[in-house]
């Protein structure tokens, strides 16, 4: 021992250096609190009505909530996602708030906001998440907003919530997505989120809509197809972004383009994730029955440990699949995962053309790709995106090609 | 001895703050604001820090503090002695700890 150091060590929370030893087996846990909804959203993958008691009756208490959340604070996790569904709505939310922060556990909550109430603002500013919430906003008026939602006064009542979480000091972010009703606003959107966060940077918007997840309505896939960017469309959105956002993509490619074969699960986030009925998921999106873990019949510990090492090492076996997606470098810049391809096709590892359209158009601008050229026909990508022939190593498993977490949701 | 930390008193960790231990490093999670200067700040102490911490019961002195570390480390009590209040300054300025009594 000695005199004159630092004892105390500030550390930013999510950052890798705050292990020096090794990750915990379980750092981050995704937490579906409900399927339902206050509002209605035209692209939305995931609401139930928000009366749906059906939904309601099968959804974890708070007091199951809560043992989950010890078991998960066992394994060493640090942040819990609070998600939904608008997690507003479960009226014991307080009560699982502040399980999980008593718990030493960071919380990040996606919200609409409309359910703020002041006691809830309250809460938030005495016992702060830790982690920004993050605030979906559809539009600049009633009109447009209420075109996405469509739930009349969501537009306001969503305004007074992110007002209270504001003049509480409550940290938030704002995420938007582009939709027909609202595309026009997005420069609005922009700007008056800037202004309300105090951030600087600028609000993430969904463009890619994925279709349900539950697989429950057709209907509604049909209308989220419709909504959906073309490619070209697409391409115009990210080109908003400038050259910077460019370099960086093209930056990442060029690390962790590979090809991956049969393997499907290439995603880099490290998190997993429990519905709202208790069962234990790979991610928020993925319902496939082969990679669904009930949590009533077994620990969230074997979850983690046995289970979700045996879904990672499933592998493709759909032909098309393995002549196209197992052969192409453009893995790390396309959306197709296994739960895209469960929402879209009921498998795990069909491709799905909407994005590998949308992922071919990328690289065809970042110069990867000529136009008309299919991806899994290449073989000199390693000069394409400007690294030598040998591979880039995943940070997970030491495998070529990755892809980014999508942060579902 | 510095103005703001008796080697009578005794401190033990505040309720403002929630301990955890995880992979061999000690975090200390604030519960409520105010703790850090950021609001997403999480605090991991040292080898020393860790050492003092595990003591910090609320009853024990913080003379006995040092007195048990001087044994245990085999270290003169004068430096530990700097050490234990330097921490313990740190740490109830970021009220992680509290005198107890």
């Amino acid at each position: 021992m000695r005199a004159g150091q630092a004892f105390a060590r500030k550390v930013p929370s999510g950052r890798a250096e705050l292990w020096k030893a090794g990750r915990p087996r379980l750092a981050r846990l995704d937490l579906e609190l409900t399927e339902r909804c206050n509002n209605d959203c035209i692209h939305c993958s995931i609401n139930r009505p928000a009366g749906d008691e059906e939904a309601r009756r099968q959804e974890l208490t708070a007091a199951e909530i809560q043992a989950v959340l010890e078991e998960a604070a066992s394994l060493g996790c640090l942040s819990v996602r609070f998600t939904g569904g608008e997690p507003f709505l479960r009226e014991d939310f307080e009560t699982i708030y502040l399980g999980a922060r008593r718990l030493g556990l960071r919380v990040r909550i996606f919200t609409n906001a409309a359910l703020i109430t002041p006691r809830l603002a309250a809460l938030l500013a005495k016992t702060p998440p830790l982690e920004r919430m993050e605030v979906s906003v559809y539009g600049m008026t009633a009109a447009t907003e209420g075109a996405v939602t469509r739930n009349p006064g969501s537009h306001e009542a969503s305004r007074r919530g992110i007002e209270l979480l504001a003049g509480r000091g409550v940290p938030f972010v704002i995420k938007g997505a582009v939709l027909p009703p609202t595309q026009h606003e997005v420069d609005r959107l922009e700007a008056w989120a800037k202004r309300t966060t105090g951030l600087d940077e600028t609000p993430g918007f969904a463009a890619l809509f994925e279709l349900r997840s539950r697989r429950d309505d057709e209907a509604k896939n049909a209308r989220i197809r419709k909504l959906r960017l073309t490619p070209a469309e697409y391409l115009s959105l990210a080109a908003r972004r400038g050259e910077g956002q460019t370099a960086g993509l093209r930056a990442f490619v060029a690390r962790f383009a590979g090809v991956a074969g049969d393997r499907l699960f290439t995603c880099l986030a490290d998190s997993c994730c429990v519905d709202a009925y208790g069962r234990f998921q790979v991610c928020l999106a993925l319902r496939h029955p082969r990679t669904v873990y009930d949590l009533k019949k077994g620990s969230l510990a074997a979850a983690v440990s046995e289970f979700l090492p045996e879904v990672r090492e499933i592998r493709a076996a759909d032909p098309a699949y393995l002549g196209r997606c197992g052969r192409c470098f453009l893995k790390s810049l396309c959306q197709q995962c296994p739960a895209r391809s469960w929402a879209e096709h009921g498998a795990l590892d069909t491709p799905v053309e909407y994005f590998c359209a949308v992922a071919h158009a990328q690289a065809v601008r970042l110069g990867v790709l000529d136009e008309g050229e299919a991806a899994w026909t290449v073989e000199d990508w390693p000069a394409r995106v400007g690294r030598p022939a040998a591979p880039a190593k995943s940070p997970r498993n030491g495998e070529p090609a990755a892809q980014p977490s999508c942060e579902g949701g | 001895m510095t103005e703001r930390i008796g080697l009578e008193w005794a401190y033990g960790p505040s309720e403002d703050v929630v301990v955890r231990e995880i992979e061999g490093e000690l975090i200390i999670v604030p519960l409520v604001a105010g703790v850090g200067d950021l609001e997403d700040e999480l605090f991991t102490l040292n080898e020393t820090g860790r050492a003092v911490w595990q003591k910090l019961d609320g009853r024990k002195s913080v003379r006995t503090v040092v007195s048990e570390l001087a044994e245990e480390f085999d270290a003169p009590a004068g430096v530990l002695e700097q050490d234990v209040v330097g921490l313990l300054t740190e740490l109830e300025r970021r009220r992680i700890v509290v005198r107890k009594g």
